[in-house]
């Protein structure tokens, strides 16, 4: 697997070349362990996600699921182990030396990553809070980036918002916006961090449907979230996270119905409960 | 002849003394804000070699009586060879002094900047320099605006202190004409006016700013 992805990154990176590749692995999570102050977080993780699939994250508070997430695109850096996204080693270069910035800039933005608190930038209305890394990270034409982020913005339904400041959205609303400011990098891989654990019940809605459609539509994504009922609707595969280990790693339907360990069916029952 | 038509009659001398006050202010304040950024962006980064001189510093400036500086920097640079005319020397002061000033502001911003705003930057693929500057600065700019009016205002009256250095700016006209013809509660009123009608023209400006920001929520200061 690691010469395929060796002679993968020789490619040119484009959109078109990353999903011409069959059963190409999106993320690839080896051995990977990182503690807080002596607290083991996570605990030699391994984990693939392949291109296309839906791969959710499910534990308790605590069990380092958003950890895990945040390694993907290096926002913590374990302390071993090693994460390729599509073949390109992330923090790490080939000397085995910490990534220069720019390079690890480069596959981060490989990455979409939406954000409980959504973490919009206030100073710029919808449009430009989309547009903004497209044009100065990617250095696309000011023309190009603002006609892709309005077909985002209809896609997740926020096209009458454009010209609005984020201060006058609604959580939902907000959340919608980042996702679309996530996709325009159009992103290898997007990483949900608890999307909807910030928002009033009544708005959880419209963002897990927005994150719904994404995944008929074959976006690849890692997402964290304590909705059971959404993960069993949009994942290829479930991950349950227990004190920094998978315990358990199955497809929703085994999960939810036949999990194999007693830890899950417990977690699963207070759920229903 | 009233010593007010005493006044009218060295009027050229009042203008003349105004622009060159204002000539100082729009210069120093305009540097001293691009320093003020540049501290900011070089604190920014987590080396101590270059962050705490560079606290030492504006804490030292800040703790300086401004004509001192000026002194300084007038009279004692010679010392080392450095000769600065008057005016360049008052410049040089009230940019260095009121840049650390507004160092000092954007650093108290800063410090209560939302991480994850700096996250999602990173995230997106944003380096240090481009994060800072579309992201980090136009917010804080935003955020500080009161104060930065505020220090507009102090900056404006430190140009006064400059008399002291021969620069031949309002106060210094004022003086002169108070000392050949000893009129001065005249002269001052005259240049208190002066000093007002800029600060209102300011704080005026600095208000129809707000409106821009307010918009963006950032009007809870």
């Amino acid at each position: 697997m690691f010469e395929k992805n060796a002679s993968e990154k020789a490619m040119p990176e484009t959109a078109a070349s990353r999903t011409t590749a069959p059963e190409q692995i999106a993320v690839s999570i080896r051995h990977l362990s990182k503690s807080f102050d002596g607290v083991e977080v996570l605990r030699d993780v391994d984990l693939e996600v392949r291109e296309g699939d839906v791969v959710t994250i499910l534990g308790s508070s605590g069990s380092g699921k958003s950890t895990l997430l945040r390694c993907i695109n290096w926002l913590e850096q374990p302390d071993r182990g090693s994460i390729h996204i599509g073949g390109q080693r992330i923090g790490v270069n080939d000397a085995g030396r910490p990534m220069p910035v720019r390079e690890l800039a480069r596959v981060r933005a490989r990455t979409g990553m939406v954000f409980q608190s959504f973490n919009l930038w206030p100073h710029l209305n919808v449009l430009h809070n989309v547009t903004e890394a497209p044009i100065h990270v990617l250095g696309k034409s000011k023309a190009e980036a603002e006609a892709h982020a309005r077909e985002l913005l209809e896609k997740v339904g926020m096209s009458p918002k454009a010209d609005a400041y984020p201060n006058t959205l609604s959580g939902g609303q907000k959340q919608r916006v980042a996702i679309a400011r996530a996709l325009a990098m159009q992103p290898q891989v997007m990483l949900f961090d608890e999307p909807t654990s910030a928002l009033d019940p009544e708005l959880v809605g419209e963002v897990l449907s927005v994150i719904k459609d994404l995944s008929a539509e074959g976006y690849t994504m890692v997402i964290v979230t304590h909705e059971m009922a959404f993960a069993r609707a949009v994942s290829d595969q479930v991950v349950f996270l227990e004190k920094g280990l998978i315990i358990e790693k199955a497809d929703p339907e085994t999960f939810f119905t036949n999990p194999s360990t007693e830890r899950v069916r417990k977690f699963l029952e207070r759920d229903e409960s | 002849m009233s010593n007010w038509e005493i006044l009218w009659s060295a009027r050229d001398q009042f203008w003349s003394g105004f622009l060159s006050t204002m000539e100082i202010f729009g210069l120093s304040v305009s540097a001293a804000f691009v320093i003020g950024c540049g501290m900011l962006y070089l604190l920014e980064g987590s080396r101590p070699r270059l962050t705490v001189p560079l606290r030492v510093f504006i804490d030292g400036m800040r703790m300086l009586p401004f004509l001192i500086l000026a002194y300084l920097l007038y009279y004692g640079l010679p010392a080392f060879d450095v000769r600065l005319d008057a005016w360049w020397s008052g410049v040089g002061a009230l940019a260095v002094y009121h840049g650390c000033y507004f160092a000092e502001i954007f650093r108290g911003a800063r410090l209560t900047f939302p991480p994850g705003q700096v996250e999602a930057a990173k995230a997106h693929g944003f380096t240090k320099g481009k994060m800072f500057f579309r992201l980090i600065l136009p917010q804080i700019v935003m955020q500080t605006r009161p104060l930065l009016g505020n220090q507009l205002i102090y900056a404006l009256k430190d140009t006064a202190f400059l008399v002291i250095i021969t620069v031949r700016e309002l106060t210094a006209a004022a003086n002169s004409l108070s000392g050949t013809y000893f009129i001065p509660t005249e002269a001052f009123i005259v240049v208190i006016g002066f000093y007002w009608a800029v600060s209102v023209v300011m704080e005026i400006i600095i208000k129809q700013c707000g409106r821009f920001s307010a918009k963006r929520g950032f009007d809870h200061v």
